[in-house]
């Protein structure tokens, strides 16, 4: 093992001796990836325990949204572009990879900039961005948004599921029962974004460690070990340990465009539930680039399958191994619930890395 | 054939669907462009099937393969090249040496000639290297837009010599495992020339003709149990293959396994894992382990395995196929087949 990471299992070692079971919930699906992919169940102390919650954006789009985005792509006249993570994701009936297959217009793209230069150059056409993801590509679909108003484009459209993680972070701590969550390894590309501050009500009202960690192993370890510092001496706070990307006060330009753009909403999180003030709608100047201003899409609700635990599991009540369905009648291959879906959903990554004991 | 339509130049600017048809087209097509490439005794006959007079050795390897790359010109590489290299590889990894080829070409109507007098040519130039054949071969035309500018199969077949058994069923719990170089870099060099990509890289495609090498290697008179060319898919894809085959369990050591580093930085930008990425010119093979020192030796001394390491073993029989990673940093992991494509079109 290399020097520095076993210099800081020791010390981990050492600081949760005697602090009984620890629960740290991991909030982004890259975090979830890491600690699969590194191993670091293997080397981490018993009693703690790392929980993986609501973070993956992918995961949490309600299979209403998923249907009518899969619907729209029967529409020649509409060009679909989405990054690649959600082709793959099944709709009630279909993807938008077998829509693929069969001629329907579905581009992958790397930035939304893509669609904007689709529609410039294609009039007669409707390019529909597939707007997906939490504070970190809301800026981006902002200011694709932004953009085409000022060029006056009237056939660029967005398709909207927006999602803000600390809403849903005060939804897990305070939602009635009673919370198994010790602390948050917080979300590092979201609070590049964001900063440090709208996670301040974790210490401030419910008297929690989290600490905002990078994506090495290294990282991690040292974002676990500053939470068990925090608890050892009762003084639970929001750290910065990705403190070469992540500012106390985010990128305020990407906030503004955010706030340009966008106004708060309740959202639907699959496998959860309604959360208020959770979600992004445009602002009503710039409502005409809705594509729900333009074709019509049915709001439902959809059951999850039966004895699908994803619920449980993205609220870190339960681990993807205490699912029946886990590697069974659920795989990547044929995903049934909402964490199965994309590579970075809780069971996908379990699945790919920690299915055997080796 | 006669020298006037030798020697005189091919005028046309693109593939009409006439230089398919088999008439009058086709003939200037494969005397004036491809007889002009790969030209040879057996070839200009241009009969429907090559004859061959006595094969000295007693076992012969046969293989296939399709490319439908795109971009059809990349860095390190091109359509034609890794026609050639894939097909020579494939034998090589039977410890064949290749004899003869044949090419079939798909084109699609307006495809411009000189693209595919580049194509032809940097096909004839890695055959010249690797002393080998095109000895048959076959042109279709299709109507544009029907296909995506150029098709190409190629088929091989290679001559083993008597002492020579390589098999996947030979692996045994204790064989050292081998790479000659870094891995990922094939992949990657045709992802980032794809116009989608708004991004620039110097990492060029590994593509290349790898039975020099394991001439050599057989030459080191070293015990090669197993040999597999680690193209689609990756490294973990033919791992998994290997271990699958030989029912035993392979650890790879994440330290000594070969990435560039602009390979690494490229794969976490992208979300992408270099183990899934194809390559085109790395081999992985599994040595006894008491000859292992020998075959890196010889490798190392070949212009393709400059960068040859051992990165595992394999450690146990094993019931389920099974490959583990273990990482640098104490912990181990399995290296799973993949569930959906990393990225199409790749070779």
């Amino acid at each position: 093992m290399q020097n520095n990471i076993s210099s800081l299992i020791n010390k981990i070692n050492m600081e949760s001796k005697g602090l009984g079971q620890i629960n740290i919930m991991e909030v982004c699906g890259t975090h979830t990836m890491a600690i699969g992919k590194n191993g670091l169940r293997q080397i981490l102390p018993e009693n703690i325990n790392l929980i993986s919650g609501p973070g993956c954006p992918v995961c949490v789009t309600s299979i209403s949204d998923i249907n009518n985005i899969i619907e729209l792509s029967d529409n020649p006249s509409n060009y679909i572009f989405s990054f690649g993570d959600m082709l793959k994701v099944p709709g009630s009936k279909s993807s938008l990879y077998e829509k693929r297959s069969q001629g329907a217009n579905i581009k992958i793209c790397y930035t939304p900039i893509d669609a904007l230069d689709f529609a410039k150059n294609n009039p007669g056409k409707n390019a529909v961005f597939i707007a997906i993801g939490f504070e970190t590509t809301a800026p981006l679909t902002a200011s694709l948004v932004k953009k085409a108003s000022e060029n006056n484009i009237k056939n660029l459209f967005i398709y909207n599921t927006h999602k803000l993680v600390p809403p849903a972070l005060e939804f897990l701590l305070s939602s009635g029962k009673k919370s198994n969550i010790d602390a948050f390894l917080c979300p590092g590309h979201v609070c590049a974004i964001t900063g440090s501050t709208p996670f301040n009500f974790i210490n401030e009202k419910y008297h929690k460690p989290a600490v905002i960690s990078g994506f090495s192993a290294e990282d991690i370890l040292k974002s676990i070990l500053m939470i068990l510092k925090q608890i050892k001496n009762s003084c639970p706070s929001v750290e910065i340990q990705y403190d070469w990307v992540v500012k106390e006060n985010g990128n305020p330009i990407a906030v503004k465009y955010i706030n340009d753009v966008f106004d708060y909403c309740d959202s639907f999180w699959r496998g959860i539930g309604k959360i208020k003030k959770s979600g992004l709608k445009l602002k009503p100047e710039f409502e005409n680039f809705d594509i729900k201003s333009k074709f019509k899409t049915p709001e439902s609700q959809i059951d999850e399958p039966e004895f699908c635990s994803c619920g449980k599991i993205l609220q870190g009540e339960k681990k993807p191994f205490e699912c029946r369905l886990f590697g069974k009648s659920c795989t990547p291959d044929k995903p049934v619930g909402p964490c199965m879906v994309s590579s970075e959903g809780t069971c996908a990554a379990y699945f790919k890395y920690e299915k055997y004991k080796i | 054939m006669n020298d006037f339509n030798k020697t005189k130049e091919f005028t046309d600017r693109y593939i009409l669907l006439s230089h398919g048809d088999g008439g009058i087209k086709t003939g200037e097509l494969i005397n004036k462009l491809i007889i002009k490439h790969f030209g040879n005794k057996i070839l200009n006959s241009l009969e429907d099937s090559a004859v061959f007079n006595n094969f000295s050795h007693n076992k012969i390897a046969y293989t296939t393969d399709s490319f439908v790359v795109k971009p059809i010109f990349f860095p390190g590489g091109d359509i034609g090249k890794l026609s050639i290299c894939g097909t020579i590889n494939d034998l090589a990894c039977a410890g064949a040496a290749p004899i003869a080829l044949s090419m079939g070409l798909i084109l699609e109507e307006g495809f411009e000639i000189s693209h595919l007098e580049k194509i032809l040519k940097s096909a004839a130039d890695v055959l010249k290297e690797a002393g080998a054949f095109i000895v048959t071969g076959d042109t279709k035309v299709v109507e544009k837009n029907c296909m995506d500018k150029i098709f190409i199969n190629t088929s091989g077949i290679g001559c083993i010599s008597e002492n020579v058994n390589i098999s996947p069923e030979n692996i045994k719990p204790g064989d050292k495992v081998l790479i000659n170089g870094s891995i990922a870099e094939h992949g990657l060099a045709v992802l980032s020339s794809r116009p989608e990509f708004n991004f620039k890289t110097n990492i060029l495609s590994d593509c290349a003709p790898l039975y020099s090498l394991v001439r050599d290697m057989l030459n080191s008179a070293g015990k090669i149990h197993a040999l597999r060319d680690a193209t689609r898919g990756g490294i973990a894809t033919i791992l998994n293959e290997m271990s699958d085959i030989s029912k035993t369990r392979i650890d790879i050591y994440e330290d000594m396994l070969p990435v560039k580093k602009e390979t690494r930085g490229l794969c976490e930008f992208l979300g992408l894992d270099p183990l899934y990425i194809a390559n085109e010119g790395k081999i992985v093979v599994f040595a006894d382990p008491s000859d292992a020192d020998k075959i890196l030796s010889a490798m190392k001394k070949n212009k393709y395995g400059a960068q040859s390491c051992i990165i595992g073993e394999v450690s146990e029989n094993s019931e389920k196929s099974m490959v583990v990673y273990n990482t640098k940093i104490g912990t181990r992991r399995i290296i799973d087949r993949f569930y959906s494509e990393q990225l199409p079109r790749i070779c």
